[in-house]
């Protein structure tokens, strides 16, 4: 902290300086976000904290989610109490090397159960939806902007339209890819429940997932988009022309019905998008912040179709060459709020322990080696918990 | 449906971008007719820079003619015996001047253009109706590409032959559909020649002339099928042939001696008149005596009013807009008010705005893939999206304009278009354009699209879906989008 502190400080001396003093700025700037690289993976649709990083060690996690306790036999354990979802494998051998983290039973201010009021909330960084009309990633590039010499950073949204997070006053631009992972089976399984009222629409429907079933691959050309869009990413954002700040969204974590399948499938996409990025950031992955986050978690139990339902807090994964994780046990920030029924929020969800605005800002201040509290106050205004620290190495 | 709803989709292409559903539905479709402009400057521009249609076809088919060449005399070669048909038309291309090779170069991009001009007329259009009136006789006056030439002229019948005249004449918009050079390409007309003509004469002197060698009765044939009596209209094939003769010396430019001995028309279609067949003509019991390219154009008016045609249009005009069966009593209507008018099309177009039937609140139509995707771009303020793109959607959902499998155009019924693979096809092309779609609120833009029109079921799936861009996507495909 000193140190950034003191780097600022020389940094704001040597432009007085003028002249004279340029080769210390330029210095400063190679040291701090000039090169340092921040991918923003939003998860739209509450990705399922329980489901992405297990509480197998708490009791009443087999009481909740019994049925599906099998599927994290053999999975990377992290603090030897959580378990990775075996479809993140990829994340999950990351974590036991030190270079990702899992936080969990986090969430943001909001405490209602609606996709887009959340995403809005989310993106904005506001403390209630519509409250704030540009995005935090946005105005985290104004500040980059206002600390650093030369052009504005670069701001990518890898999307065929800049997402809310990313819009604002900073420039910002956007790469659509010809082939982002699509949450086909989501709105496939969504059309069926708008079709089921109609016998026209239902019964040509029906036929046409028929044929769709008989017709249908393994999945892979889903992977094989989702790898293409991290190898995209990175070639975006490699090289003193790449951007610095990039954000690229998954759908399709929506899971009120057969949980298992539709997460697995998910999760295996997100896995590849990562895994494909930091093979292809190279060198590049040492000064790379790779934040996955999502708008809520979902209920604690299961519901009586296999899914499960709207719910408050959740988990979000930080990667990165430089993130302060542990190798061999893993680590997982979290204070645990328990799964007893008196312990779930509002009898139902997991309870939120850890405001996620706290672990965005913190993490994003200790990587582009900006002041936590500023950072905090211009991301997130208006919150009473500081920004968490420790996220990244030194 | 709602009277507005019925107003912005069954009569348009739904809810344009900054639009708002109007308040006094029939008077906001009466106002359209007073506000539509035939010629947009981006069909000005068009036609101005693709002006001359004889240079374009002599330019398509002396190319044609230059690969078959090129092809033939890389046969006869052993070191390039393999050329390929491509590499054939770029040898063929390379020993055209520079300016004839970007004029070459720009034809074949041509369609393409052009269906994305009309695509992006529709979906930015504040006169819908109009729009919908234009697809409507366009399809009526059907033409699809394949045969040389059709793929360049087929964009300019529609822009110059059909736009002009939905709110005019019937008859007038006929002569100009029939005799536009893409028709007269697409129905083999150009090459119909009269068997007592001058040319005809001539050629049997010459014995081993190249090049058309009598009556083709296509073109005459689907004017009194499809154009104008319908197939029962009381027509027998003496006076199909009778037609026939009377249309033969109507031709394109650029094919053989045509443009020595040819009058080119403000179509950019050429009369021949030594191609023509001598003589007064016989049709439908009437005796025609004109001359020349007016004698076709003397039967083609008697057809425009004949009652047969009153009740031919007035049947598909009302399956367009009220019902695949339509309603006998609005046929009537439509029927009485053509004969009455002599085919008034902006009085046919009030009379069924008047009509009740058409205001039916229950959806009566199920849309066909181009109106779906007209209005879905305009329901999603996706607007000029590039011509590559227009196509592969286009083609993806089977329904590219001018492209219809016979000259009866495409089908007016649902039981043609709602299939089930149609139906997944429109699903996962509504999840592509709603990722495009930048649309904040989709129950604000679903109410305003579907004013009091908007289902439960439909607006509890938007209200539930996982992001803007799915519950979009969902808004997409809904029953009140597939329906109208």
């Amino acid at each position: 902290m000193m140190t950034n502190l003191s780097r600022r400080t020389l940094l704001a001396g040597s432009l007085a300086l003028g002249a004279s003093g340029l080769a210390l700025p330029r210095m400063a700037f190679a040291q701090g976000a000039g090169t340092r690289n921040l991918l923003f993976v939003l998860l739209r649709g509450a990705a399922d904290g329980m489901a992405m990083l297990a509480p197998v060690g708490d009791p009443g996690f087999a009481a909740l989610r019994g049925a599906t306790l099998p599927d994290y036999d053999g999975a990377a354990r992290l603090d030897s109490f959580f378990a990775v979802h075996p479809a993140l494998a990829e994340i999950g051998k990351a974590a036991t090397s030190g270079e990702a983290l899992f936080v969990h039973a986090a969430a943001t201010a909001y405490r209602e159960r609606s996709h887009f009021d959340a995403q809005n909330l989310l993106e904005t960084g506001g403390t209630a939806p519509y409250a704030v009309r540009d995005g935090w990633l946005n105005r985290l590039a104004g500040l980059m902007n206002e600390q650093t010499r030369g052009g504005p950073v670069r701001a990518l949204a890898i999307a065929p339209t800049v997402p809310l997070m990313l819009r604002g006053d900073a420039p910002v631009s956007n790469y659509a890819p010809s082939a982002l992972p699509e949450a086909s089976e989501d709105l496939i399984a969504r059309v069926s429940q708008l079709y089921g009222a109609d016998a026209e629409l239902g019964s040509l429907w029906a036929r046409a997932l028929e044929t769709r079933a008989m017709a249908a691959d393994d999945g892979l050309s889903n992977l094989r988009d989702a790898s293409a869009a991290g190898e995209l990413a990175a070639s975006l954002m490699r090289g003193g022309d790449g951007a610095r700040i990039a954000m690229i969204e998954l759908g399709g974590w929506d899971t009120h019905a057969n949980q298992r399948g539709a997460f697995a499938r998910q999760a295996r996409g997100l896995d590849a998008l990562i895994a494909a990025y930091r093979t292809a950031m190279g060198d590049a992955w040492r000064d790379t912040l790779v934040l996955v986050a999502t708008e809520f978690g979902r209920t604690a139990r299961m519901n009586g179709t296999g899914g499960t339902d709207h719910g408050t807090a959740g988990a979000a994964i930080v990667l990165g060459g430089g993130v302060r994780g542990e190798a061999k046990g893993g680590r997982v920030i979290a204070d645990w709020p328990g799964l007893g029924d008196k312990q779930l929020f509002e009898t139902r969800d997991l309870a939120p322990t850890t405001a996620l605005e706290s672990v965005l800002a913190g993490a994003v201040a200790e990587h582009l080696r900006l002041d936590p509290a500023t950072t905090m106050a211009r991301l997130f205004p208006g919150r009473a918990a500081p920004p968490l620290t420790g996220i990244m190495r030194s | 449906m709602t009277p507005s709803s019925i107003a912005l989709s069954r009569f348009g292409y739904g809810l344009g971008a900054r639009e708002d559903a109007p308040k006094d539905p029939r008077a906001w479709l009466l106002r359209q007719l007073d506000r539509y402009d035939p010629a947009p400057v981006v069909i000005t521009k068009r036609t101005r820079a693709h002006g001359n249609i004889g240079e374009t076809l002599a330019l398509l088919r002396s190319m044609r003619r230059d690969t078959r060449e090129m092809a033939e005399m890389a046969a006869k070669e052993p070191m390039i015996a393999d050329m390929t048909r491509g590499d054939a038309r770029d040898a063929a291309l390379a020993n055209l001047p520079p300016e004839l090779r970007e004029k070459y170069v720009e034809a074949r991009a041509v369609l393409a253009q052009d269906i994305a001009l009309r695509v992006n007329l529709a979906v930015g259009s504040k006169t819908p109706l109009l729009e919908r009136l234009v697809h409507f006789w366009a399809n009526h006056f059907s033409v699809s590409v394949g045969k040389l030439g059709t793929q360049v002229t087929v964009g300019d019948h529609e822009f110059t032959a059909i736009r002009p005249h939905v709110l005019g004449r019937f008859g007038d918009m006929l002569e100009a559909a029939t005799l536009h050079p893409a028709m007269l390409l697409y129905l083999d007309q150009f090459q119909s020649v009269g068997l007592n003509s001058p040319a005809q004469r001539r050629r049997a002197d010459r014995p081993n002339a190249q090049g058309p060698r009598g009556l083709n009765e296509n073109l005459a044939r689907e004017i009194l099928e499809l154009h104008t009596l319908g197939v029962h209209g009381g027509y027998t094939q003496a006076d199909v042939t009778e037609f026939a003769r009377a249309l033969t010396g109507w031709t394109v430019p650029g094919i053989g001696r045509a443009d020595r001995f040819g009058e080119e028309q403000p179509s950019g279609a050429m009369f021949v008149a030594v191609a023509h067949e001598p003589g007064a003509r016989r049709v439908l019991g009437r005796s025609y005596s004109a001359v020349a390219a007016d004698q076709a154009r003397a039967i083609l008016r008697e057809l425009a009013l004949h009652p047969a045609t009153a009740r031919h249009v007035a049947t598909k005009l009302a399956r367009h807009f009220a019902g695949d069966t339509p309603p006998p009593a609005l046929v009537a209507r439509l029927e009485a008010d053509f004969l009455r008018t002599g085919g008034d099309l902006a009085s046919l177009t009030r009379t069924l705005i008047e009509a009740p039937e058409a205001w039916e609140p229950a959806p009566v139509k199920f849309r066909t893939p181009f109106e779906w995707l007209v209005a879905s771009l305009r329901l999603t303020g996706v607007e000029s999206l590039p011509p590559r793109r227009i196509v592969a959607a286009l083609t993806q959902l089977g329904h590219v304009p001018w492209r219809a499998p016979s000259p009866a155009g495409y089908d007016d019924i649902a039981a043609s278009w709602a299939g089930p693979d149609a139906l997944l096809r429109r699903v996962e092309l509504a999840g592509q354009i709603a990722r495009d779609a930048a649309i904040e609120d989709v129950t604000a833009r679903a109410e305003a699209a579907f004013p009091g029109a908007l289902s439960d079921p439909t607006r509890t799936q938007i209200a539930r879906a996982e992001s803007g861009k799915q519950a979009l996507a969902l808004l997409l495909v809904s029953p009140e989008m597939l329906r109208r």
